[in-house]
């Protein structure tokens, strides 16, 4: 089955009228395997995300998920209730900010129940254990899953987000600045969880972040973006240890101790 | 009040209020909504002569069907007797000159706020229902944009959550009234603020079921006997609401009842909110509330 990649996006190029966010991003990502997006504010990274997870629909080039009944399907040809469909079964995105990803005035039991109910799920008792064993997983008290989110710090409400979604046991994952706004010690907890889930669960995931320490410890592959356009790519440890583009070697120059 | 004095405005009205081109686009947007059960159907709602709330669409889906040989009920919260049912049932004397009843069995037509008769319908009877939010998923979604492709696509997790979340807090679902159904297993949609108990009337049901929301300028229908089924989770089925006593003053006891305030040291009555059934009962069987 893993004769093709489970994602293909080629030539994708994204403008918000003449500004071009993305241009002509070509990759493959294959079952669990992490791949992380590196690069300055505005270098095009989330516009890149978007296009991949099905929220954007590219200017041109295109993006295919390889499904378990067809093989590779166009994301952005299919019919809208298609798309909806493996948005919420095959994929999720974790959003940077906990109130884009979750329902705010949901209780945390009923935003990790949500895709389950989706699904056609219509079973009370069942949907909240299925419910209370993802806090567990990703180790939220379950004595707070009436709770709603709002309540929760910024790192459990990262970790509601991931919840939320792997609860539909997705085959890819996106990750946009996870750890952005946590503080040290929390970003280490939740990369530890998200290290350990990704392999655990066999996710491929997408990450894209600022922070290089993060995409050293969680991914595979790396790709360098800069003004919407990709300036490296290769393994992660390749590309920090031994960059070749001289904004790659700027950005890995400028951490301290990453 | 007209100048002669005699109650008949002094400039004529159109039968039924209504002018005839406004009718007939009303009258199509039932047949379509007729075509597609519980799907809502938008229509050119007008200006009438009461406040947006007080019945504007159900008057307007009234004022469509309305022929002269029809016979006319009105009921607010389950009686014919007060104010709004009152002047919606004079409103369409005056400019239809059609009969009105506050019989069920002898009503050809009848528009309702809240309640179902209880006296079960028959083919050929039509009920309007006055609807103030057609759209059952108003308050989860803001966006009517989002909404119509929610129909579209009959993505309704949605609508389960908000269950889910009423059965977390409450220990069941507590929504009373309004309570969402799904119309022949494809359209969620709202039966109107009439409470749950009344919902399983809905199911399968002889009559043909009208809905005018006039402020929401939206129309829809349940065709006679289309499936009609109340959302609910398979352990925690759906149930209406049950009392433990019967109507104090006929003694129904499958029936609605409105807990009545009799003084102010604590007295209260249970009665029936179908005012027609109760009285009904009362008549044929006098000493019902004695047994």
């Amino acid at each position: 089955m893993t004769d093709a990649p489970l994602l293909r996006a080629r030539g994708v190029t994204r403008a918000f009228d003449r500004l071009v966010a993305c241009r002509n991003v070509s990759l493959e990502l294959w079952p669990g395997e992490v791949l992380g997006i590196v690069g300055e504010s505005g270098s095009g990274k989330t516009t890149l995300l978007r296009c991949l997870a099905g929220e954007l629909v590219p200017t041109t080039g295109t993006v295919e998920f390889r499904t378990l009944e067809n093989g590779l399907e166009d994301v952005h040809r299919m019919g809208e209730a298609r798309r909806r469909f493996l948005m919420r079964t095959q994929w999720g995105v974790v959003h940077q900010n906990a109130r884009d990803g979750l329902r705010m005035r949901v209780s945390a039991g009923g935003n990790v129940g949500e895709r389950l109910m989706a699904a056609g799920a219509r079973h009370y008792g069942r949907i909240r254990s299925e419910a209370l064993a993802w806090l567990d997983r990703v180790e939220l008290d379950r004595s707070r899953i009436d709770e709603l989110p709002g309540l929760f710090s910024g790192g459990m409400q990262q970790r509601l987000q991931i919840a939320r979604i792997l609860v539909s046991k997705p085959r890819l994952v996106f990750l946009d600045e996870p750890t952005g706004g946590l503080d040290v010690s929390v970003q280490a907890r939740l990369l530890d969880l998200l290290r350990r889930l990704t392999r655990d669960l066999g996710l491929a995931v997408i990450i894209v972040t600022h922070d290089l320490g993060v995409a050293r410890l969680l991914t595979h592959r790396l790709m360098v973006m800069r003004q919407g356009r990709v300036v490296e790519e290769g393994l992660t440890d390749q590309v920090l240890d031994d960059p070749h583009d001289a904004y790659t070697q700027l950005l890995v120059a400028s951490v301290i101790g990453a | 009040m007209g100048a002669r004095g005699n109650g008949l405005p002094s400039q004529p009205f159109n039968f039924a209020y209504l002018d005839e081109q406004t009718k007939k686009m009303i009258r199509r947007a039932i047949l379509k909504a007729i075509a597609v059960p519980g799907h809502q159907v938008p229509f050119a709602s007008r200006e009438m002569p009461l406040p947006y709330g007080w019945g504007t669409g159900g008057i307007q889906v009234t004022a469509a069907i309305l022929g002269a040989d029809d016979t006319l009920k009105v009921i607010d919260q389950g009686a014919d007797d007060t104010t709004n049912a009152v002047n919606i049932r004079r409103l369409f004397a005056k400019t239809a000159g059609v009969r009105t009843t506050t019989h069920t069995v002898e009503a050809t037509v009848i528009q309702s706020r809240h309640r179902i008769p209880e006296t079960p319908l028959r083919e050929g009877q039509i009920m309007v229902f006055q609807v103030p939010i057609p759209e059952p998923l108003r308050w989860l979604e803001p966006r009517e944009s989002e909404t119509l492709k929610l129909h579209a696509l009959a993505d309704y997790g949605l609508m389960q959550v908000h269950l889910y979340e009423d059965v977390a807090t409450h220990g069941r679902i507590a929504k009373s009234y309004d309570y969402p159904v799904m119309v022949h297993g494809r359209y969620l949609a709202s039966p109107s603020p009439i409470p749950k108990f009344d919902n399983p009337k809905l199911d399968r049901n002889p009559a043909l079921l009208l809905f005018g929301a006039g402020r929401e300028k939206r129309i829809y229908a349940i065709p006679p006997y289309t499936e009609v089924k109340s959302l609910d989770f398979e352990d925690h089925p759906f149930t209406v609401e049950r009392w433990d006593r019967p109507c104090a003053l006929c003694g129904a006891v499958d029936s609605f009842l409105d807990e009545v305030i009799t003084d102010d040291q604590g007295g209260r009555m249970f009665v029936c909110s179908d005012s027609d059934y109760c009285e009904t009962r009362r008549t044929e069987v006098p000493d019902a509330a004695d047994d």
